[in-house]
């Protein structure tokens, strides 16, 4: 029985070894976490960017393998600014806030709305991009007055979205339709389940753009939110620089250019003034 | 072709970056199914152990496994580590440690499993016959073991590679998160592009498992003469 219990302890005795050595092994690539200032990124020559690769067309990847879209188009010229390369990592909406915070990414320009939660998190820079809600509506009958709907009329969301909670909160005698998904929503519209179909309006402007016979009524409602950079809390150096860069920016109207190279074929000129904020003012 | 949005998959370089994709797929599964078969094998001898303090620790470890999504288990190596540690794993790193601390587990299960099943009478019989401890164990325990694994280890390998497609939660572009961008990419031009896309990813997952799957029959065939 003795002889048994030193043998499991010394297959056991490895075992662990091996397990802390993994953990050790892991250690060796590491560095000390935390933000870069402007000058730690400068001097290592590379800045790390956190982005949508499949979030078209803000941040996306096309058949060549390459980043493109409105947030990609100011990240190239943020690095070509600091003058050091990019190194994209790719986001997901629900883990944007922690890579920052682990100080894994410098900035995240990843289509991130301002919301006063978020900016407990992370510090935002000057924005760069409005967001609204946006009501699309059949062209033949088009709804352009919340207030005109009648007693039957519903409007279509989609559960779970920014629309559904400003719908319940600001007009809770409007009937809603919610659909899980943005493919039954679309469907829900086409068969005239309801009488429009209110999402984001970039979602609805694109929506309507693609598919004649629907006209955006109301292309923005409710409390118009920005999108901005995001750094690392504290990390004041680049949050300055990213501020100043903005505001220089405005007076080539950068952003202009950025929405004609990368969102005109979806959103159409009339809503380039609507979605662009150009050197971090909005009005 | 358009109809079924395969046409997306000849556009540019997207075809070979998918299979790309699929090869980071592929290759942390491997290593992370590498890592688990030893340190699992080991796991589950130790927990064949009377020892009452090792049985408590392997059962709070196996438990600890399967309670957790894995998903919480890749956050807290990646993001939590770093904060709480500092340690600083790179994205395919944090895979790799959090599929072997998985696989680890539930392989050491199946290990115990199968050792506990060898009748009494096999090791007697083997101790009577004149084997030494030793022995029994390479000759008589081990391969009847291993026979009775295979089954169960091929089903934990294939679950834990269809699993990888969590990892682009933490960056990692697997194929599944090429397969969304090729989608995403071109949802204005080739709207049905989901379907083509999706069926190839489900082929290629189909061709990484297969071979695994026959490696398996032929193995448990083989042994069983």
């Amino acid at each position: 029985m003795k002889k048994r219990k030193l043998l499991k302890k010394l297959i056991a005795l490895p075992l662990i070894a091996a397990m802390t050595a993994g953990i050790l092994a892991g250690c060796g690539a590491s560095e000390s976490s935390g933000f870069r200032t402007v000058d730690q990124i400068k001097q290592s020559g590379t800045v790390r960017i956190g982005v949508f690769s499949d979030k078209n067309p803000f941040g996306y990847i096309d058949e060549n393998g390459e980043y493109q879209g409105y947030d990609i188009y100011l990240a190239e010229r943020i690095g070509k600014d600091l003058g050091v390369n990019i190194e994209y990592v790719s986001t997901e909406a629900a883990s944007r806030t922690e890579f920052l915070q682990t100080g894994k990414v410098d900035i995240i320009l990843a289509n991130f709305t301002v919301t006063d939660q978020r900016k407990e998190e992370v510090d935002f820079a000057l924005p760069y991009m409005n967001v609204a809600l946006g009501v699309v509506s059949p062209s033949d009958k088009v709804v352009d007055d919340l207030s005109k709907l009648g007693e039957n009329d519903e409007v279509i969301v989609i559960s779970g979205t920014t629309a559904e909670t400003y719908f319940t909160e600001n007009y809770p005698d409007i009937k809603l339709q919610k659909y899980d998904t943005y493919a039954s929503a679309k469907t829900a519209l086409e068969n005239k389940n309801g009488v429009a179909w209110a999402n984001d309006n970039t979602e609805v402007i694109a929506y309507a753009m693609q598919n004649e016979g629907y006209t955006v009524g109301i292309p923005s409602l409710g409390s118009e939110d920005t999108i901005a950079p995001a750094v690392t809390k504290g990390n004041e150096t680049l949050l300055n620089w990213l501020n100043d860069e903005i505001t220089a920016l405005g007076e080539e109207k950068f952003f202009h250019a950025d929405y004609e190279a990368t969102l005109m074929d979806t959103y159409g000129a009339e809503y380039e003034d609507q979605l662009v904020v150009e050197g971090g003012k909005t009005e | 072709m358009e109809a079924l949005g395969i046409d997306v998959l000849f556009k540019g370089s997207n075809f070979m970056r998918l299979l790309g994709g699929l090869w980071v797929t592929v290759e942390l599964s491997l290593i992370s199914v590498a890592i688990s078969m030893v340190l699992g094998v080991l796991f589950g001898i130790i927990m064949t152990s009377k020892n009452k303090a090792v049985k408590i620790i392997s059962r709070i470890y196996l438990e600890v496994v399967r309670i957790m999504p894995q998903m919480v288990l890749l956050f807290i190596v990646f993001f939590g580590a770093t904060r709480a540690f500092d340690l600083n794993f790179s994205a395919e790193t944090a895979c790799v440690i959090v599929f072997a601390f998985w696989g680890t587990a539930e392989m050491g299960d199946l290990v115990r499993g199968a050792v506990t099943a060898i009748p009494k009478h096999q090791y007697e019989s083997s101790y009577a016959l004149g084997l030494t401890k030793s022995q029994t164990y390479y000759y008589i325990v081990i391969p009847q073991t291993l026979r009775r694994l295979i089954p169960l280890s091929i089903n934990l390998v294939t679950r834990m590679m269809k699993t990888t497609s969590l990892i682009m939660m933490i960056g990692v572009v697997e194929v599944m998160k090429v397969g969304q961008q090729i989608i995403e990419a071109n949802r204005m031009t080739s709207p049905n592009a989901a379907f083509g896309v999706y069926a190839t990813i489900f082929l290629f997952y189909f061709i990484a498992c297969w071979p695994i799957s026959l490696l398996a029959s032929k193995l448990e065939k083989k042994w069983s003469d």
